[in-house]
């Protein structure tokens, strides 16, 4: 058996990244304290007519569909029979896991009474609503990523029989995995569908569920370049030479993928565009702001993203991940917040306070802890030695 | 809202109903089409005859114990300011300038009870009901608290108690459901000294309002604001002055909440029966390739070893050939050297010989004399 050199860094642990999430974090209890004793108007700016803020259109949102690599990546790698990102499933799955129990955990702050959040799923089922959908299928999907995450668990804590057994389960968990996925991606869109007339025409369209699982798919393969290339920055004394090695191939690959889907997205967002016969509506200030987020944050990256792949220039695709993530937020942005209730007069408008980002960083801050946390303990960016060549 | 239609996602939560079921809802959220419960309730707002007096206000916050305003009812200067529902104002009444003249017009805004809540249909834990009677009631024990009735709405009408930590509602008009249940009329209705609101059979009542706008044309705008607004309210109204000027939207359409939300919705069962179906397909077809290739590899390995079984033979028998030719040269020189040096030796030995004669020529006599 090969002798592997330890993992556990040895690293200061006063660093300036560790002084931020701390300082974070504690502001972050502060405000929980706050919020769970003076009520949702202590710490946010909500209002009657914007009865949703940033810890939807961020937490919920935008949590959401930037942690799709777990359904994108582990059905490349099982369904699709691409094993060559077989070392990129791991990492995804955990993010995605994590993602979204942060996203679980936000609506706890989010909603009135967290503690009734099991109603909807196991008390009294409202099938009628496209929220309903999503509490069920998230409910689910956590539940599936959390068995999909076990094995790295197992192999940490040393239960193969354990192990053994969910591995089996593999394929069965990532084709409910792509259901569970596409069906609340879809209908986080269509929550919105009920609104034509809150909803700026521009973004609001029949094809909600469609830009949103569509859009989906790209956001989830950019988070995985965006996270890959921060984890070689910070997390490269953990990665196997197996991880190494494919590492570029992941890249150019993904990068291909996520250029080929969001040339697609332009087109049907082009179809939904002439199917409302929208087109005059460009002209105006909000059509500045769509064709700002259509061209210069889906099309620009996609073109760079092709030219990245073509001259295999791996630093050019993780930036244009960045650009493309961007570009998600601010397209869950603009449908939750900025083209949203954009007939009220500005003054009824809503702009989070500080505290209600600051809440958000706190959540963002808990993720990145518990990542490093588990990328250090556990066999997730290398092959734990025993279990080499199983897959 | 009570209707049966698009209970299909129910069967979804156990992941375990067979595709029938979803076949014959999805037929019932196609073409079953909802008329509204037939006995329903409704107010009708006659814009016209409303003075602002704000009794209506101070009715409702009385007999829904609602805390008591800052300002008391009868102070008129609130109407100076637009004003909406919040947590504890069930109702207000707001007041427009009408154009260069001194015209004021007064509108009473509150929940309109809509035939199918865009509320109800948003809600996931189905804490809004439409009762038979017209009335959208809710239910604060199921309430989580998400607040998607309130985006939903599109009279932006349920207000949310923003500072209660810990037993948040949402509040708005119930149609004073409570009284309606004792025989009472609404609050706002009996206080009304106008009588610019009437409680009664929705259907009656859009025949008053169609009779007050075809006796005097001159003095109403001929729509009910309400009667398809949104898929038809329980309130209604009639205005002499264009409901878009008096802060009501006439942009809804006439399209139901729940009918906006079909078509998403009936795409779960077909994501539900078509993905597995698909992915364990691509992942049998993708396997199957993995395992053909891996046939090809294993048969061109052989092919190739055999390719080079057969070449190696061929110089194994070259060699063998070049060393069976080799050695009979090795061996016809052998013998030629053998016999050249046997004809030698023997043409030496004759050499000898010969002159072994010569000598024993010269000396026979010798021998024989000896």
């Amino acid at each position: 058996m090969m002798e592997r050199p330890s993992r556990i860094s040895i690293k200061p642990m006063i660093t300036p990244i560790n002084v931020v999430l701390g300082i974070i974090l504690a502001i972050g209890c502060v405000l929980t304290v706050l919020r769970f004793t003076g009520g949702l108007s202590v710490v946010t700016n909500l209002d009657d007519n914007n009865p949703w803020g940033i810890w939807i259109g961020f937490d919920l949102l935008c949590g959401v569909a930037l942690a799709a690599g777990g359904y994108t990546t582990s059905s490349a790698c099982y369904i699709f029979g691409l094993k060559r990102y077989h070392s990129a499933v791991r990492p995804a799955i955990l993010t995605a896991f994590l993602g979204y129990a942060l996203v679980v955990l936000a609506l706890h702050y989010d909603v009135g009474r967290p503690w009734r959040l099991p109603f909807p799923i196991f008390w009294q089922q409202g099938t009628t609503s496209l929220l309903f959908e999503v509490g069920l299928c998230v409910f689910l999907y956590l539940t599936v990523l959390f068995v999909e995450f076990t094995p790295a668990a197992f192999e940490w804590l040393g239960f193969p029989k354990l192990r053994e057994k969910i591995v089996k389960l593999t394929i069965l968990l990532t084709i409910l995995g792509v259901v569970l996925s596409t069906l609340h991606q879809s209908s986080l869109g269509a929550l919105y569908t009920i609104v034509p007339s809150k909803l700026h025409p521009l973004w609001y369209s029949g094809y909600l569920p469609v830009y949103f699982f569509i859009s989906s798919m790209f956001a989830g393969l950019s988070m995985v370049l965006f996270e890959g290339s921060l984890a070689h920055k910070y997390m490269h004394d953990k990665m196997d030479e197996t991880h190494l090695r494919e590492s570029e191939g992941i890249v150019l690959g993904f990068g291909k993928a996520a250029s080929f889907i969001m040339a697609g997205y332009v087109a049907i967002k082009v179809i939904g565009l002439s199917v409302d016969n929208n087109w005059h509506y460009l002209f105006t200030g909000y059509g500045a702001w769509f064709l700002l987020e259509l061209i210069g944050f889906v099309a620009l990256p996609a073109f760079v993203y092709a030219i990245g792949v073509r001259e295999k220039n791996i630093r050019l695709i993780q930036r244009t991940a960045v650009w493309t993530v961007l570009g998600i937020i601010l397209n869950r942005f603009n449908i939750s917040l900025i083209a949203f209730n954009w007939h009220l007069p500005s003054a009824e408008r809503y702009f989070p306070g500080w505290m209600e980002i600051a809440v958000s960083l706190f959540i963002v801050a808990i993720g990145i802890v518990i990542y490093r946390f588990v990328t250090t303990h556990m066999p997730i960016l290398y092959e734990h030695p025993d279990y080499r060549s199983d897959h | 809202m009570g209707i049966s239609r698009r209970k299909f996602l129910g069967w979804f939560g156990g992941l375990s109903a067979t595709a029938a079921t979803a076949a014959s809802t999805a037929i019932a959220g196609g073409n079953h089409h909802f008329e509204g419960h037939p006995d329903t309730m409704g107010v009708l707002h006659d814009i016209n005859r409303c003075i602002g007096c704000r009794k209506c206000e101070e009715a409702c916050n009385t007999v829904n114990e609602l805390p008591k305003p800052e300002k008391p009812f009868d102070d008129l200067s609130v109407l100076d300011q637009k004003r909406r529902t919040h947590a504890d104002v069930y109702t207000v009444v707001n007041q427009f300038k009408i154009g260069n003249e001194k015209k004021h017009v007064h509108v009473k805004k509150q929940c309109n009870h809509c035939m199918e809540p865009a509320c109800a249909s948003a809600c996931f834990v189905k804490a809004f009901k439409k009762m038979p009677n017209g009335s959208v009631v809710y239910d604060e024990s199921v309430c989580v608290g998400c607040r998607y009735c309130m985006i939903a709405c599109p009279f932006n009408i349920p207000a949310y108690e923003y500072d209660n930590a810990f037993s948040p509602k949402v509040t708005k008009c119930t149609l004073c459901y409570p009284r309606v249940q004792k025989g009472l009329l609404p609050g706002c209705v009996e206080a009304c000294p106008k009588e610019a609101l009437i409680y009664g059979n929705r259907k009656e009542l859009i025949k008053i309002a169609r009779e007050r706008i075809n006796k005097h044309p001159d003095q109403y705008i001929d729509h009910i604001y309400g009667e398809h607004e949104m898929g038809g309210t329980s309130w209604l109204y009639i205005s002499g002055t264009p409901f878009s000027e008096i802060g009501m939207r006439e942009d809804l359409g006439v399209t139901s909440a729940p009918e906006l939300t079909s078509g998403p919705l009936s795409a779960v069962p077909i994501v539900v029966g078509l993905w597995p179906v698909l992915l364990t397909g691509i992942y049998a077809i993708s396997k199957r390739k993995d395992k053909v290739a891996e046939e090809e590899k294993a048969e061109a390995v052989k092919a190739a070893e055999n390719a080079a079984d057969e070449e190696m033979k061929k110089q194994i028998a070259k060699i063998k050939q070049d060393a069976a030719k080799d050695k009979e040269a090795a061996i016809k020189r052998e013998v030629k050297n053998a016999l050249d040096e046997a004809a030698k030796e023997a043409e030496e030995k004759a050499k000898a010989a010969a002159e072994l004669t010569e000598t024993a020529d010269a000396a026979p006599e010798k021998k024989e004399d000896e």
